[in-house]
């Protein structure tokens, strides 16, 4: 029997606001234990929390950019559970009335285009962190994260394959970073995923029991715990088992994902309307407004890169896959670089850079000005195009001062034709037996003189000058 | 609805607590008496009025984004139990 994947996600996202979403505390990342912190955030009794409003704002943004519908009247809803992550013992979020509905995210796979439903995105706080220290065999909590601003952005069962799990989330990671509303950082935990999956014979209109992964902290993990936990769900149906509603937890170094206790998975939230926070009205003005405020996104940019610049449609979707480098590639084409040899060194060397070093192109340090500096020494004929790629690799890590690095090593292209004649004719006196094949009509014989020229040269040779000068004196010869 | 003592036990594992045998039968009847309170409340007709969410007639309720310095970690701690210099200090919760 061949079977069919059904996948839905709920995706946490932590929102880039400065302060935290009930309190002022600072969401800046990281900080010793528990000095992001107030009454407010951890919980203490007869505080009272009050709603930051750059996190409605992000909210309403995500949702427009996602198609979603807005909801005018909104409430929040206190959820309760006890666990030491959470001081209060409820986290306030929205149940009944989520602040978005009914969104639709086109995504591309090799299969294909569709589009994938937005079910609702709704706002809450974060938790804290837990660490077990063995010495003293006690948990320690570390509230700092307690109260930083989340989305959940929930999916309908729209998936069929691990392709458009990524797919999905490559775009709606870039949208958010675009809409300036999250850094989405997987590593430090600001983009965050669950996955909801069951499996069905292929034909079959009813969804099978699912499971529900967490702990998948790389687009890598999300990969193979999806290939992982359908190979498992379908060996134990084939066997005759049943699958169990459960909660699982993915074990990266492992490759394996575990049932939790079931004591873990004892839901039974509670939620009632929270009454510390006031409903919240959104007007038709506001939504105007915040619509009108939506920055250029992705799409539009690869209009614009095409009309404004001329770039090929390849090279306008490659730059605006990361904002990052969107951002870099403008801010490069500002200082007067032309877009296309902008867009070259980024789709070549900075691309290549950063996939060798596993980074994100926003935490890359190497500034627009540096590489416009490098192009504009390559345009000049100062550098040839093989050194300049060197003096990259060089300064790409701390952003050198790519000048001083020329000057320091002596990197400077030898455009002067009187050299250039002198090296090539005691390279000709070296190898009589070259000039002779070169007769005899092997070009190969060609090369080998330009390469010994620029051996000579220490690589700095303008190949265009070397190439033209052996051309001239073979015709003498 | 009836209260058994299985739902006292149900409700005393979501709420953390407790109870010695003794006392899960006053509970059943303490429970129950809430709950017929309640059916009292749904006696009444409230087909034409709109859920409430609040009692207070206030709403958008809000502060800008800005962010003012956090609270001195030491006061902060002397309201946990067990507290070292840096963190509160709970049982085993992490697998």
């Amino acid at each position: 029997m061949s079977w069919e994947i059904v996948i839905g996600l709920e995706t946490h996202v932590e929102l880039a606001t400065r302060s935290k979403i009930f309190c002022s505390c600072t969401t800046e990342f990281g900080g010793d234990p528990n000095t992001h912190c107030c009454p407010v955030c951890t919980g203490m009794p007869g505080t009272l929390p009050v709603l930051n409003q750059a996190v409605l704002e992000y909210a309403v943004r995500a949702g427009l950019a996602l198609n979603c519908s807005i909801t005018k009247y909104n409430k929040f809803d206190r959820k309760n559970y006890f666990y030491p992550d959470l001081p209060k013992a409820y986290q306030i979020s929205q149940l009944y009335l989520p602040v978005c509905r009914d969104g639709a995210v086109p995504i591309k796979t090799g299969a294909g285009e569709k589009t994938i439903h937005i079910h609702e995105i709704h706002m809450e706080e974060d938790a804290g962190k837990l660490v077990h220290d063995p010495w003293i065999d006690q948990t320690r909590a570390d509230y700092n994260r307690c109260g930083v601003p989340l989305i959940e952005i929930v999916t309908e069962p729209d998936f069929r394959s691990a392709d458009e799990v990524i797919a999905y989330l490559e775009k709606l990671k870039s949208t958010l970073q675009y809409l300036g509303v999250s850094d989405c950082k997987m590593q430090e935990g600001s983009l965050r995923c669950d996955v909801n999956l069951s499996v069905r014979p292929v034909g079959s209109a009813e969804f099978g029991t699912r499971t529900e992964m967490k702990n998948l902290n790389s687009f890598k993990a999300i990969g193979r715990a999806i290939e992982y936990e359908a190979k498992r769900q379908i060996e134990a149906i084939e066997e005759g088992k049943r699958i169990i509603q459960e909660t699982r937890r993915w074990d990266d170094n492992k490759d394996a994902s575990y049932a939790m206790r079931s004591k873990e998975n004892a839901q039974d939230y509670r939620y009632f309307p929270e009454p510390d926070i006031p409903p919240v009205e959104l007007t038709e003005d506001y939504l105007t407004e915040t619509r009108q405020g939506l920055p250029e996104m992705a799409e539009a940019k690869v209009e614009r890169y095409q009309a404004q610049f001329g770039l090929p449609a390849y090279d306008s979707e490659m730059i605006t896959g990361q904002k990052a480098l969107a951002d870099f590639f403008e801010a490069a084409v500002v200082l007067g670089t032309p877009a296309k040899l902008v867009s070259n060194w980024i789709m070549g060397e900075v691309m290549k850079k950063l996939k060798d070093c596993a980074m994100e192109a926003a935490d890359m340090k190497l500034t627009p000005p540096t590489l416009a500096r490098l192009i504009a020494l390559v345009e000049g004929g100062t550098l040839n195009r093989n050194t300049a790629v060197k003096v990259f690799d060089a300064i790409f890590a701390e952003d050198g001062d790519v000048d001083a690095y020329v000057r320091e090593h002596g990197l400077e292209q030898v455009s002067d034709t009187g050299l250039v004649q002198s090296v090539v004719e005691a390279v000709f006196a070296a190898n009589p037996k070259s000039i002779e094949d070169y007769k005899a009509g092997k070009e190969k014989a060609f090369g080998f003189l330009v390469g010994q020229t620029m051996r000579e040269l220490k690589g700095k040779a303008d190949p265009k000058v070397v190439n033209d000068t052996i051309r001239t004196l073979l015709q003498e010869q | 609805m009836k209260i058994t003592e299985e739902i006292v036990d149900y409700v005393s594992v979501l709420s953390r607590l407790k109870l010695p045998r003794e006392e899960k039968g006053k509970m059943v009847g303490e429970l129950e008496s809430i709950l017929e309170y309640m059916d009292i409340l749904n006696q009444l007709d409230t087909s034409g009025v709109e859920p409430m969410s609040h009692v207070f007639p206030v709403k958008n309720v809000t502060r800008t984004d800005e962010v003012v310095p956090s609270f001195d970690r030491a006061a902060l701690l002397q309201n946990a139990p067990v507290p070292d210099e840096e963190a509160f200090l709970v049982p085993k919760t992490v697998e």
